[in-house]
């Protein structure tokens, strides 16, 4: 995933002088033109919210505005609020194990299921298989949590329903927050794995079938080859997926967590993340102070891990960073 | 070899596979069946893969019933359609400005709409821009113009546009054509493949999105489909957490019926389902070229 940004090939001309720059950019008016809906689009919904970081320093006041608001008092009155919260340690902590959860389970899944549809050679088994694993990628969690509905709820649940007529007692999904990281877990595996195949699938193709045929000669089972060939040539696509989720480690997808959670607060113990924390501070409890100190953090620790997965990962490969 | 074929690890591998598909598919029937089923038989028997007895009630009273779900169809249908044929425009218009040769200044702009990607000023400010300077609250266009202008969908399409031999570009220039024309007449037409895909991702995630209703939008009637799906789930949710058994009886005699529940879940997934060839083909396609040179 390389963002270009290229290098002009202009820069052999002489240096610019300021009415020479001016005269490009007139001379290429439409251009400037036609550019100016994103440029704007962009400003006020991803500039302006970076600028209104400063409200984490900020004592909010609706009527004044973001930058019009006093400064708090002390200046990081927002944080030392913050960081007394048990709720705001628990969000933390709960973003970065779930989230850790999901990549390394994921990542079984994913080239687990790569490696066993590429053993597949029947191309209707093949392609219908893989019509339906990637199905649930095209739906909204919300729906998502319809089903898990469907399948958990106490009273009509398919699977209550099972567990009873085999005579044991019903669970109660819904209250119990320890049954819940694996809950997502499976969640996500069944929303995404078919999504997150066909990358590894890809890269199983395009490896170069004299490989195989060398192994077969020499008297390589199809466990060997798939050990020894298979496996160290996903590599270098399975470092950078994982990076690139390493890097996005703080930030929760508050889609799912709100589509199968919502408001279920005997959840939060396991459930709740910085994402939906946020989210409740803002728009439930009106804290905005905290809130903002929260998403404060989260946007720098962000920050610095995309940062630095980008470097890891164009070090291990340069084609493979983001920029 | 042909004994190979059907060795017990290539039967486990079809099995596990299958299973793995299988499980992808069923709640999709179970919806579709609790769809269908009366309302007596869910409360009797729960929810099953065929309906004991097909009943048709439920979407009759889902389109007769209930404006509220009609308006709700109407919103989103609103907002997909118009929030992909804008993005489409203002994504693909950045895209040429990016990727035009003849400009010097042209990185300066791919940088400026880099940022965006790396930087993001999390949901609080965004929130408070959004509803004190824009004022979008309680407006359609908060569903449709925080995601308009996407920079990642306008590298990738740019990317497209730079393959293009810059002849053509020159020819239609020495023939008298203005940029915009080039871009509207020349560039857009060829460049068609690589728009049909990100129209695709565009309006999926419009016709998906419920995250901006529920930040934006308390009034009933701009409710999109899924945060009307999402209330109708909640309710009950909150029937579960609430241990007041008045509570409990008094909404229970107002809160819609499982089935209706189901039948809204089918008429809200109904469209991806019926795209979903389509959706599939270009998805895989275009996934493929963000993997390879996006």
């Amino acid at each position: 995933m390389k963002i270009v940004t290229g290098a002009g090939s202009v820069s052999t001309r002489t240096r610019l002088k300021s009415n020479g720059v001016i005269r490009e950019l007139v001379r290429n008016r439409t251009i400037l033109l036609m550019f100016l809906p994103a440029a704007a689009l962009l400003f006020l919904f991803n500039y302006l919210p970076l600028a209104g970081l400063v409200i984490a320093f900020k004592n909010f006041d609706f009527s004044k505005g973001i930058f019009g608001s006093d400064w708090a008092q002390p200046i990081m009155n927002n944080f030392d609020y913050l960081l007394t919260s048990d709720s705001a340690y628990r969000a933390v902590r709960n973003t970065i194990l779930l989230n850790a959860l999901f990549i390394a389970v994921g990542l079984v899944f994913e080239v687990g299921l790569a490696l066993l549809l590429n053993e597949i050679r029947n191309k209707y088994f093949k392609r219908i298989t893989q019509s339906l694993t990637f199905l649930p990628f095209f739906i909204s969690w919300i729906v998502v949590g319809v089903f898990a509905y469907n399948l958990m709820n106490f009273e009509s649940g398919a699977i209550n329903r099972i567990i009873q007529s085999l005579g044991f007692a019903p669970i109660d999904f819904y209250s119990e927050a320890g049954l819940w990281p694996a809950i997502l877990t499976l969640a996500v595996r069944w929303k995404v794995t078919g999504y997150g195949t066909i990358i590894y699938l890809a890269a199983l193709t395009s490896i170069d079938n004299s490989y195989y045929e060398a192994a077969s000669i020499d008297g390589a089972s199809r466990w060997q080859q798939t050990w020894y060939i298979s496996l160290p040539m996903l590599k270098p696509t399975i470092m950078i997926l994982t990076l690139l989720a390493v890097g996005r480690i703080m930030n929760a997808d508050f889609g799912m967590f709100y589509a199968m959670v919502g408001d279920a607060a005997l959840l939060f113990p396991t459930t709740d993340v910085i994402d939906t924390f946020v989210y409740r501070s803002l728009r439930k409890s009106g804290d905005i102070g905290m809130a903002s100190a929260a998403g404060f953090v989260q946007s720098i620790v962000a920050f610095v891990l995309v940062l630095a997965s980008n470097y890891v990962a164009r070090r291990a490969d340069k084609d493979s960073a983001i920029f | 070899m042909y004994s190979k074929r059907y060795s017990i690890g290539r039967i486990g591998i079809i099995a596990i596979i299958s299973l793995f598909s299988l499980s992808c598919l069923l709640p999709f029937i179970m919806v579709v069946s609790g769809s269908l089923s009366t309302e007596k038989d869910i409360m009797d028997y729960g929810y099953s893969l065929f309906p004991r007895q097909v009943s048709f009630d439920s979407y009759r009273i889902l389109i007769l019933g209930s404006h509220r779900i009609v308006d709700a169809y109407a919103i989103s249908v609103i907002v997909t359609v118009v929030g992909t044929v804008l993005s489409l425009l203002v994504t693909s218009m950045a895209a040429y400005a990016m990727a035009r040769r003849s400009f010097r200044y042209r990185n300066a702009l791919s940088i400026y709409a880099i940022v965006t990607i790396l930087f993001n000023g999390g949901l609080v400010p965004w929130y408070i821009i959004c509803v004190r300077y824009l004022e979008l609250k309680d407006t359609i266009w908060a569903m449709i113009l925080p995601p308009l202008a996407n920079a990642f969908n306008m590298f990738l399409i740019r990317n497209f546009m730079m393959s293009m031999p810059e002849d053509l570009h020159e020819s239609a220039k020495m023939d008298g054509a203005g940029e915009f024309r080039i871009y509207a007449q020349l560039i857009v037409p060829l460049a068609k493949p690589v728009l049909a895909t990100i129209g695709l991702f565009i309006s999926l995630n419009y016709w998906n999105d419920w995250f901006l209703g529920l930040m934006f939008v308390d009034k009933q009637e701009l409710q999109p489909l899924q945060l009307l799906l999402r209330t109708l789930i909640s309710n009950v949710e909150f029937l579960r957490s609430s241990s007041n058994a008045m509570d409990i009886q008094r909404i229970a005699s107002q809160l819609p019926s499982e089935s209706i529940k189901m039948a809204l879940t089918v008429v809200t997934i109904g469209p991806i389902i019926f795209l979903y060839p389509f959706l599939q083909r270009y998805f895989v396609k275009g996934l493929m070229v963000g993997a390879v040179k996006g």
